[in-house]
């Protein structure tokens, strides 16, 4: 059997997720939310994945900013990987949203600041896998893309974040003057979970995207020897 | 605002008894299911991972 690279995080990503998924669905919770419920308990899954989505997708960027410092291809194959499992947790974090919303608040979308931004958001990465799929010339790419990935990024988390801060009315908590998980969470149980749930979601599309971007390397360093065989 | 909002929930939906949720103890069967798809995805994602680390390694 071959050794797996860095397993460390990968054994702690499954201990935690372990833990995320089955004490997350058995901790006794505050019981007065209202008509959230025991959906409350979403806040292990659903919420995680922004979080999460917005921690990679600023590795990401990072990664884009070093490439284009130094053009080692390495990094673009980073920043393409993690942007990707990025995406990837946001559609996650968009359905089970949408799910969630049409179950507590009787539709999938309502016109809240911070779906909308995240419709925007979405649709300008869906930008980003088109530069990635549409430019055959490789550093061409490379360059496009990171250039690309560096705009996108801050206009992202001020669509998604700020922006939904600076509004009116939201039903989301933590914008606006919506209610807030605070206001229901007085013994504090639900952070036992909340924030291992916030590390092991990350880890485990981490994971994801190292796999991805393996691949790719690979399939660069198959190129590279028949170039120069 | 905030308790407005509070109090029109309350009203509207009954609060939830701890009971409901746990009484008859079938949660735990979705507990369990939830846990045999969730070890299945990292059985597939350590075999995913060894076979990439295998091709790595014939080439180096």
């Amino acid at each position: 059997m071959a050794r797996i690279p860095n397993k460390w995080y990968k054994i702690i990503a499954i201990l935690l997720l372990a833990y995320t998924i089955i004490y997350g669905l058995l901790i006794p919770l505050p019981t007065d939310v209202g008509m959230l419920d025991e959906t409350i308990r979403n806040l292990f899954y659903h919420v995680p994945m922004w979080f999460g989505m917005m921690i990679i997708l600023l590795v990401a960027w990072i990664c884009s900013i070093i490439y284009l410092q130094n053009m080692n291809y390495r990094y673009e194959i980073y920043a393409r990987a993690l942007t990707y499992s990025g995406i990837l947790m946001g559609l996650c974090g968009l359905f089970t949203g949408m799910f969630w919303g049409y179950n507590t608040w009787g539709t999938p979308w309502t016109n809240d600041p911070k779906i909308n931004g995240v419709a925007v958001g979405m649709t300008m990465y869906a930008g980003y896998w088109l530069i990635q799929k549409s430019v055959n010339d490789g550093e061409k790419k490379a360059r496009l893309s990171s250039v690309y990935n560096i705009f996108i990024f801050p206009l992202f988390i001020a669509l998604i974040f700020v922006m939904p801060k600076l509004a009116k009315f939201s039903i989301h908590p933590g914008s606006g003057e919506s209610v807030n998980f605070k206001t229901y969470n007085k013994t504090n149980n639900m952070e036992t979970v909340f924030y291992p749930a916030i590390i092991a979601w990350t880890l485990l599309f981490v994971w994801i995207a190292e796999i991805r971007g393996r691949i790719e390397l690979y399939k660069q360093h198959k190129e590279n020897e028949k170039l120069f065989a | 605002m905030k308790n407005f909002l509070l109090n029109i929930i309350g009203d509207i939906v009954p609060i939830a008894e701890e009971s409901i949720f746990r009484t008859s103890g079938k949660i735990y069967v979705v507990v369990g299911v939830i846990a045999i798809i969730f070890i299945c995805i990292v059985i597939y994602l350590i075999k995913l991972d060894t076979k990439i680390s295998k091709l790595d390694n014939s080439d180096k």
